[in-house]
Parts: C-alpha cells; sequence; structure tokens
C-alpha cells in the first residue's frame, strides 16, 4: 500500500513536472536576466568578472548574511570545543623533516595565491571565499608541519572583527550619500584594471580576510583539541 | 567503415572527457558509500570533490571551480580527517 502510494505520487509529480517544462528546449539559452547581466554588468558595476558582480554589488546583502553565518558557525565550534583537551596518552608522531621543511617553503606561496585569488576577486575567477580558504590551507600545512605552532588567536579575531566592520562600514557610506546600503558609491574606473570596480574589492578584500581569520581559527582550535594539549 | 568516417574533433574530446568524469564521478561516489573503512570513505569524497571541480572547469564555471577545489578538496578532507582521528576508523 505505501509503495503503490509512493508511486502514484512519483508518477503525479513526474507529469506535472513533464508537462511544465516540456516546451522549455535543452541546453538553449532562454534566461532573460542571465543575458541581461552579462550586457550590462561590466558598464554599470565596472567589475569584468559578473560573478563576482554579482555576488558583492547585486547580491551584496546576501554576502554579507553569508559572512555572518560562517561567523556563526565558527564560534558555535569555538564554544563547542572550549575547554576540551585531547587525552594526554593520544601520541602521534613527530612531523618528518620532509613535511616541516615543505610546510614552510610553501606556507608563503600558498598565502600569496590566496591574497592574489581575493585581491583580484573582480578580475580574475574567484574572490574573498576562495582566497581566504586558500589561506587557511596554508594555516593547516603549517599546523600539520611543525609541531610547536599556534595560532595567535587574539591576532585572528582581531582581524576577523576589524573585516566585518570594513564590509559593513563600506554598506553604510552608501547610505550615508543617500543612497541604498551597499550602493557603490566610489568611482568605477576603467573596467580591467586592479583599482575599478568602486568598492567590489574593498569589500571582497575584507570578506577574503575574513573568511581565512575564520577558518584558520577553525582549523587550529580543531587540530589542538585532538592533539593532546591545550 | 562508418568508424572510419569519424573524425576526432575537440568537440568530440570535450564530450568524451565530460562523459568519462561523470563516470568516474558515480564510481567515486558509491565507493564512498559502500566503504566500510572510513578513511577510505573519506578518500572517496574527496575523489568525488577533485573530479567535480575539474567537471566544473571544462563546463566554464571557473569561480564554483576554485571553490570545489579549495573547500571540497582541501579543507573538507582535512575537517574529516581530524574527526576521523577523535573517533574510530572502521564502521560498526
Amino acid at each position: 500500500m505505501k509503495k503503490l502510494l509512493a508511486a502514484f505520487l512519483l508518477g503525479f509529480i513526474g507529469y506535472y513536472l513533464y508537462t511544465a517544462f516540456a516546451g522549455v528546449p535543452f541546453g538553449e539559452n532562454k534566461m532573460e536576466v542571465g543575458k541581461d547581466y552579462l550586457e550590462t554588468t561590466v558598464p554599470k558595476t565596472g567589475a569584468v568578472n559578473t560573478v563576482t558582480s554579482i555576488v558583492v554589488n547585486y547580491r551584496g546583502f546576501d554576502t554579507l548574511g553569508e559572512v555572518t553565518v560562517l561567523f556563526l558557525a565558527a564560534t558555535g565550534l569555538g564554544a563547542i570545543l572550549f575547554g576540551m583537551k585531547g587525552k594526554p596518552e593520544d601520541k602521534h608522531r613527530e612531523p618528518s623533516s620532509i613535511l616541516t621543511t615543505g610546510a614552510k617553503a610553501l606556507f608563503p606561496i600558498i598565502v600569496l595565491l590566496g591574497a592574489y585569488i581575493f585581491i583580484h576577486g573582480h578580475l580574475t575567477p574567484g574572490g574573498g571565499f576562495q582566497g581566504g580558504t586558500i589561506i587557511a590551507t596554508g594555516v593547516l600545512i603549517l599546523i600539520l608541519g611543525i609541531k610547536s605552532f599556534h595560532a595567535n588567536h587574539a591576532l585572528l579575531s582581531v582581524m576577523e572583527s576589524l573585516a566585518g566592520i570594513t564590509f559593513v562600514v563600506a554598506g553604510i557610506l552608501g547610505l550615508a550619500f543617500g543612497k541604498n546600503f551597499l550602493e557603490n558609491i566610489l568611482p568605477l574606473g576603467t573596467p580591467g584594471q586592479v583599482l575599478s570596480a568602486g568598492i567590489i574589492p574593498i569589500i571582497y578584500i575584507a570578506v577574503g580576510f575574513k573568511v581565512g581569520a575564520e577558518l584558520a581559527g577553525v582549523l587550529d582550535t580543531l587540530m589542538s583539541t585532538t592533539r593532546g594539549e591545550e | 567503415m562508418i568508424l572510419l568516417q569519424w573524425t576526432l574533433t575537440p568537440e568530440l574530446l570535450y564530450q568524451a572527457g565530460t562523459g568519462i568524469l561523470l563516470f568516474l564521478l558515480v564510481v567515486a561516489a558509491i565507493f564512498s558509500v559502500v566503504q566500510k573503512d572510513l578513511l577510505m570513505a573519506i578518500v572517496g569524497t574527496s575523489l568525488v570533490s577533485l573530479i567535480l571541480s575539474v567537471l566544473f572547469l571544462l563546463l566554464h564555471a571557473p569561480d564554483v571551480a576554485l571553490t570545489e577545489a579549495a573547500i571540497g578538496v582541501a579543507l573538507t578532507t582535512a575537517i574529516f580527517l581530524i574527526a576521523l582521528r577523535k573517533t574510530g576508523r572502521y564502521e560498526e
């Protein structure tokens, strides 16, 4: 009986989905909104990368919400793991000298790549989230490779707060000039240059710092609770 | 004779590559679900992310590919591995 009902429901939903989408030709570009974005985004926002212009400019408020969600997740994890210690007998092997040397050599290059990705977020693929994550990966390599390494949590939280404040202030500046929240009030410049697209690079650099600091803090907290140290 | 007329155009290569990657994606996903050894399962999910990232690049979505490579391949795997060390390696 249950299976019969499930089959009937599936058929019902399938039939209506089919009738809804039968008229849409597969793989053809029928979306008016997408076309409009692709055509008007460069003169309107000054950002060559359309994805960035949508994420930071048209949907800037959404991005602020996403950053807040990430912050809350990191805070919650820290609250759960606070005071937790790993077992002292939980021994693990010393990192080999290859890993230590490799970590020291790779860390600056990874940070440079991450910084490049979020500074050029309005020109090339990627942006604050991707760049920040790459920097956190670099910190992970340091944690794995150097046994005595500990992230400076005070510095991380200061960096994160400053980045968050920068994002909100950039939004409020739009209100101060009598326009909408997160409105692009700076001059757009020539599309394709690093100093262009108004507040987009500022916001993406802030997002990059914030995401990098948060994820690095999360990784360090997690690693130190499994390591058997405080 | 039909096989001889079959020319190797870039478009065909692109489609064949996408098809092979999609097949491998499904295989890796099933592997990571079926696997009892959780370490191998984590390697499987990481492989899924890696293939997905290449697929996103082939489908002209470099932004998503970067995100998938950084978060799916590197960070999620690391967090899963840390969690695995706290718990047991084998599924009961």
